[in-house]
């Protein structure tokens, strides 16, 4: 007897969708299972096996014959064992075939039959509503399937739940009322920050443009600290934004509380991570540190000591918005649109080397600063030094909290939208937008002229000045890029040789 | 070509470049001192005093060398020229230092600028290999606004002050002269190659020692004397207290020469040096004025270059820097401005000369004057 069943299986962040055959044959029993399965996929047996047979099921003793397709594509964790165990309970007409035609099944099943949560399901929820059919998940997944719209739920506990469903006594959830993102109040908040004016400055600045930051400074400046308020000044995501984040995190694991969505992730790897975990990599292929950071901010700490190669692969995300991962058998994409805030020491003892505690040789801080200056130099339009916060600036009042600062920012977001359109930032445009949009005023262009002999920057240092200035005139509620825009960009400006 | 250096001296450096090893041996220590008072014995003794085994043998090798012609082919493969004191091309002012003066020369660079050479119009430029920016920016703009005066900047081309003196005198379209530890066919350190490329055309790079010659410490001291007979006026900028500059003010003073200081900060190792100078009683040196009064007398002129007017607020910003604010917070914590204020102030600031900022975004002070 042949049955079949339809499920998934998840490659990068998408759901693939993955056939089960079952084909059940007179002969010695045997269970072999094909398809490229990995150790977890062909464990399936055992977990199928033992959950068919304490739901009060007959495992057959005939020759059982399992196929996951396409044949070629790889298969990987616990994740087709209910659509197997379905196809089983079908092919020996244990519960009738046609309606679970109908349904696409994800789930694990633990051996007394009960069924087991799976990352990915969101990202299964929205191909099954593509295809027009239901999708069954084990109850803790539901929460998270409703969320797609027009996704059509059901909600199994066990494999006794299955067979319900199968004969029609089990009815779909009601469709869920459309949930919203989380608002900010949760985020760690930028009055935790005290003084450092500057740096919540440029904060500032780099939200309300999506302009890369790097804060240079030694130990207890509080960079790491002010890096992570990030979020909390960023304007909401919209629904469709939450969901991609939410699904993100979903297939990696980390999905929200039930039913809740995702807000803006905050992601900061260790320096010693690699390439691969960093952009995403591995066979099947995985969403890196990137993907996870997708419409948030990724944070980099220590850039110094990051991998060159890591950061290199870091270039091209940086400027698509989404990563390429080749296979042999084909490309796998994932989103990774995100604003990188990287920290940084002044030096290899971390004070600087204008301070008289600096003990660092000249070969030394040479050394230290070309492996800075090469690690991404073009990437930050932003960069600041800090100083440790004095006593004062300690004791003194909290700062100005995040809900005020994303006022600002949002409405600085949404001048930039209304001239680049929407969903646009400042750090986007290109030349011909530059100079259409950001050309400085009389008094500008004469600050511009005379700094051109000072600073000796590149043409592409100059466009990267002049980006910031047109976000320093949308905070200021500026039309015009005026002289006190193009000397404050001036000041926060990336200094390298290019 | 005129005559380049003689036989007997050639043999000479070479002498020290074959028994260099065993001087660096005998040194032990105090190399300023031991290395002059071996520079002062003559061949014979030389040899006998640091290489007793080998003494005869090192002598005849040195002598060969001279005889065959060697060396004069190595100077020529690298450009370089030779002297010694039996050449009338030979610097004057070398006969201060007596019995351990130099013997031949050899140097990259407009050899005619050996006879126009004088202390009176030359100043020497010495201070820490770590020096901060403050040590580099004062030692940039002295040597600048010197050489602008035409006034010769001597150095070592050392990391540090003496780099940021060499590059002031160039870009002040003056001439400046490297003394060399090593050979004067190559830069010393590596990383100072373009620097010794542009010093061959603006100025001179000089050596004692011949071409190839190996690189030992006692060469570095050995060669400060040097520096500090070519020059009226030692000035050091940014010294620690154990920093080799302080032998070349030691040895400027034996040679009856003056020596100039740079104060800094009360609280900076990286001063100490100089402030121990200015307390012993070296001359105070804020500005290339200073150093022209010491040269030509008290009532030396020249333009200080001031920079463009400054707003309130440039102004107070300034102040703040100069206070020793590096950043746009701390300046913002000392003037009490806003910080877009600041930035703004920094930014124009920057623009017109009166700041720089360093690879990670930190200030410092230049050497332009407020204006009026």
């Amino acid at each position: 007897m042949l049955a079949r069943t339809r499920t998934f299986a998840i490659q990068g962040i998408d759901a693939v969708p993955v056939d089960v055959e079952i084909d059940i044959h007179r002969g010695l029993p045997a269970f072999s299972l094909v398809g490229l399965p990995d150790p977890a996929v062909r464990e399936s047996r055992e977990r199928v096996r033992a959950a068919i047979v304490n739901s009060g099921f007959e495992f057959p003793l005939k020759r059982i014959t399992a196929s996951l397709a396409p044949a070629d594509l790889r298969k990987a964790g616990p994740g087709f064992d209910l659509a197997i165990a379905a196809a089983i309970l079908c092919a020996s007409e244990q519960i009738p075939v046609e309606p679970l035609e109908l349904w696409w099944l994800a789930g694990e099943l633990a051996l007394d039959g009960s069924i087991r949560s799976l990352p990915g399901v969101l990202a299964m929820a929205e191909r099954a509503a593509l295809s027009g059919s239901g999708i069954a998940v084990a109850a803790a997944n539901a929460g998270e399937a409703g969320l797609v719209e027009g996704a059509v739920v059901a909600s199994l506990r066990s494999l006794s739940d299955l067979a319900a469903l199968a004969r029609g006594e089990l009815e779909p959830l009601p469709p869920a009322p459309p949930s919203v993102p989380p608002a900010a109040v949760d985020l760690p908040d930028m009055a935790d920050l005290r003084g450092q004016a500057a740096l919540r400055n440029a904060l500032e600045v780099a939200a309300a443009g999506g302009h890369g930051l790097l804060v240079t400074g030694p130990p207890g400046a509080g960079k790491s600290l002010a890096a992570r308020r990030l979020p909390s000044i960023l304007p909401p995501l919209t629904r469709a934004e939450a969901i991609e984040v939410t699904r993100i995190a979903s297939v990696a694991g980390r999905p929200p509380p039930d039913g809740t969505l995702c807000g803006r992730p905050f992601r900061a790897p260790h320096h010693t991570i690699s390439p691969a975990g960093l952009v995403g990599g591995g066979s099947p292929p995985r969403a890196g540190e990137i993907t996870l950071a997708h419409r948030g901010v990724l944070f980099l700490d220590e850039l110094g000591e990051f991998g060159r190669t890591a950061l290199e692969a870091l270039r091209q995300p940086l400027e698509e918005g989404f990563v390429t991962i080749a296979r042999a058998r084909g490309t796998v994409t994932m989103p990774a649109r995100f604003q990188i805030v990287a920290a940084a020491n002044p030096c290899p003892c971390g004070h600087g080397e204008d301070s008289p505690r600096c003990r660092c040789r000249p070969d030394q801080i040479r050394a230290f600063e070309a492996r800075l200056s090469g690690a991404l130099a073009d990437r930050f339009d932003l960069s600041i030094a800090v100083d440790q916060p004095t006593a004062e600036e300690l004791a003194g009042d909290p700062g100005e909290s995040s809900a005020a600062i994303a006022a600002r920012v949002a409405e600085a977001r949404e001048r930039a939208a209304s001239r680049l359109g929407p969903g646009r930032a400042n750090a986007s445009m290109t030349e011909p937008e530059l100079t259409l949009h950001a050309e400085p005023d009389d008094e500008g262009s004469e600050a511009l002229a005379a700094g051109h002999a000072s600073f000796g920057l590149s043409g592409r240092g100059w466009s990267r000045v002049l980006k910031v200035a047109r976000t320093c005139a949308d905070l200021d509620g500026s039309d015009a890029v005026g002289r006190r825009h193009i000397d404050r960009a001036l000041s926060m400006r990336r200094r390298t040789k290019e | 070509m005129s005559r380049g250096a003689c036989p007997s001296c050639l043999s000479r450096a070479l002498l020290l470049s074959g028994l260099a090893a065993h001087i660096e041996k005998s040194v032990d220590g105090r190399a300023g001192e031991r290395a002059r008072d071996l520079l002062a014995l003559s061949d014979e003794e030389l040899a006998a005093a640091v290489a007793p085994n080998r003494a005869g043998q090192a002598l005849g090798k040195a002598r060969d060398r001279a005889a065959h012609d060697t060396v004069l082919a190595a100077l020529e493969a690298t450009g370089c020229w030779s002297t010694c004191p039996h050449a009338p091309s030979f610097p004057a002012a070398f006969a201060a230092l007596g019995a351990s003066g130099p013997r031949a020369l050899f140097g990259a660079g407009a050899r005619i600028g050996l006879t126009t050479l004088d202390p009176g119009r030359a100043a020497t430029i010495v201070g820490s290999r770590r020096a901060g920016p403050y040590g580099r920016e004062v030692a940039h703009e002295l040597a600048r606004l010197l050489a602008g005066a035409g006034i010769d900047v001597i150095s070592g081309m050392a990391l540090g002050v003496d780099s940021a003196a060499h590059e002031g005198a160039l870009a002040g379209g003056g001439r400046t002269v490297a003394i060399l530890g090593a050979g004067a066919e190559r830069p010393y350190p590596r990383s100072r190659r373009h620097l010794y490329e542009r010093i061959r055309t603006g100025g001179m790079a000089i050596s004692e020692l011949p071409p190839g010659s190996p690189t030992f410490r006692w060469m570095f001291p050995a060669r400060n004397r040097l520096m500090a007979a070519l020059a009226e006026v030692t000035v050091v900028v940014e010294a620690a207290e154990r920093s080799g500059s302080l032998i070349t003010a030691e040895m400027a003073i034996e040679s009856g020469r003056q020596v100039g200081a740079v104060p800094g900060p009360v609280n900076s190792w990286r001063s100490s040096g100089c402030n121990k100078l200015l307390a012993e009683g070296a001359a105070v040196i804020r500005d290339a004025r200073d150093v022209l009064e010491l040269l030509l007398g008290p009532g030396a002129s020249m333009t200080v270059e001031g920079g463009r007017n400054l707003d309130e607020r440039e102004r107070e910003a300034l102040e703040a820097v100069e206070g020793g604010a590096a950043t746009a917070g701390a300046v913002a914590v000392a003037t009490g401005l806003e910080s877009g204020m600041v930035q703004a102030a920094l930014g124009a600031l920057e623009r017109a000369g009166y700041v720089r900022s360093g690879p990670t975004g930190r200030y410092s002070r230049t050497a332009l004057g407020h204006p009026g």
